[in-house]
Order: C-alpha cells, then sequence, then structure tokens
C-alpha cells in the first residue's frame, strides 16, 4: 500500500505521552481513525478516540475522513477551557 | 473577536472598545483560578492551546451569539501559559441596548468556549502531583469527550 506523509501536531496529555510537539511520519493509514490506532500502539497512548476530538488541516473532522498526502493532523483531548 | 493572550489579562483594556451610544448596558465574566478543584488543593494553573482552531470555533461561537441574541458587540480573551491562584483565566464582553440580551449572551459565549475550544488545563497540586483536566478520568475510564 501506498504511503502518504502527515504532519501531525500534539498538544497537552498527548504531547506529553509522544514527548513532542510536532512530527512528520509516513503512513499507509486510510482514514485519521487508522492513523491514530497505529499511532497508539507504537507510543502507548492511553485515551482512546472515543475520548478525542480530530482535526484536520486546523478544521474538526469526522475519524473515517480519508487523509490525504501533506494533511496537518491533530488528535484532541477532552478540552478544558475556561 | 477572540483573542489568546500569553501576558495577564488584567493588564489589557478589554472594556474601552465596547464603548457605543447605542448601548445601555455592558455584562462581563472573569474566570479566575481558584485554590481548589475536585477535592484537591490546587497551586497553580497551565493553560495550552491550539491557535488556529480556537480562533476558528471561537469565531463560530460570536456569530452564534450575534445571531441569538439582540446585542451590539461580544469578545472573549483567553489566557495560555502558568496563571497564578486569583489571576484572571478568561475574559467575556457583551454590550447591548438592553440587559437581558446581554446577561444571556454572555452566557452563552462562556459556556461554549469552555466546551468547545481546544484550550487544555493542567493543574499543579499542594501535594505535588499534576494532571490535564478532564483527561486523566478519560484515560483510566474510558469516558466520552464533553463536559
Amino acid at each position: 500500500m501506498q504511503k502518504k506523509s502527515f504532519n501531525i501536531q500534539y498538544f497537552a496529555i498527548l504531547r506529553e505521552q509522544r514527548g513532542c510537539s510536532v512530527e512528520m511520519l509516513e503512513s499507509a493509514a486510510v482514514t485519521a481513525a487508522d492513523l491514530y490506532a497505529e499511532l497508539r500502539a507504537e507510543h502507548g497512548f492511553e485515551l482512546g478516540t472515543e475520548s478525542l476530538k480530530v482535526a484536520i488541516n486546523d478544521a474538526f473532522c469526522d475519524w473515517s475522513t480519508p487523509l490525504q498526502t501533506g494533511d496537518a493532523i491533530v488528535f484532541i483531548p477532552p478540552v478544558a477551557g475556561g | 473577536m477572540f483573542e489568546l493572550s500569553a501576558t495577564p489579562l488584567e493588564a489589557i483594556d478589554l472594556k474601552s472598545s465596547f464603548a457605543d451610544v447605542r448601548a445601555g448596558g455592558y455584562v462581563t465574566f472573569e474566570g479566575w483560578v481558584r485554590n481548589h478543584n475536585e477535592g484537591r488543593e490546587v497551586l497553580r494553573l497551565e493553560y495550552e492551546a491550539y491557535g488556529q482552531l480556537c480562533l476558528a470555533e471561537a469565531s463560530r461561537i460570536i456569530t452564534e451569539a450575534k445571531e441569538h441574541f439582540d446585542i451590539i458587540q461580544t469578545a472573549c480573551v483567553h489566557r495560555t501559559g502558568m496563571l497564578e491562584i486569583g489571576d484572571m483565566a478568561v475574559w467575556v464582553g457583551v454590550s447591548a441596548e438592553h440587559r437581558g440580551p446581554a446577561f444571556d449572551a454572555c452566557r452563552y459565549v462562556i459556556d461554549n468556549v469552555k466546551v468547545r475550544l481546544p484550550i487544555w488545563k493542567k493543574e499543579y497540586y499542594t501535594d505535588g502531583d499534576s494532571d490535564w483536566v478532564n483527561c486523566e478520568q478519560c484515560a483510566a475510564h474510558g469516558h466520552a469527550h464533553g463536559a
């Protein structure tokens, strides 16, 4: 399967668990959910997709959204502003 | 108007831009850092924000408030970085011809800012522990997103 390149940005608890804020990577993941599953298996993220939202290119998206090469992806842990 | 600020909100003149001869009232909400949460003694807080998406989502909230309520102007500013007890974490202002819509819109904006903006809060406790609020319990129990 052909791999695509993605730019991942991490915030808050995911940033701490990943140990970095930004990474470029190549993956054959088809959807955002696939990509998170891959990263979760690799890095042991505690939060599952039921607790997260996902943004692609600075817009909230469904987990089933097909990824395009060059996409900027952010997994959004439960928010706590205010 | 929505802004993220890495510097104290107390130092910013948030009121003067609301001056308007049509306005009969001006309502503000200030969120402050308190010294306890969920039964634990809090020493300080750290806010982290996903700036681009915050601006886009906050713009939607402000547009909604203007559509739902008969107001003249509304704005919100949220802190990022490390805050001490008593510091202002978030500010919402609303001006309107009459007080009713001003109170209602202020409530709408702060309620939606809290649950929709990608902003995270890390609490540092007096016992030396620290937690990302709403995240640690989710991770432990698999709770769904939301407030």
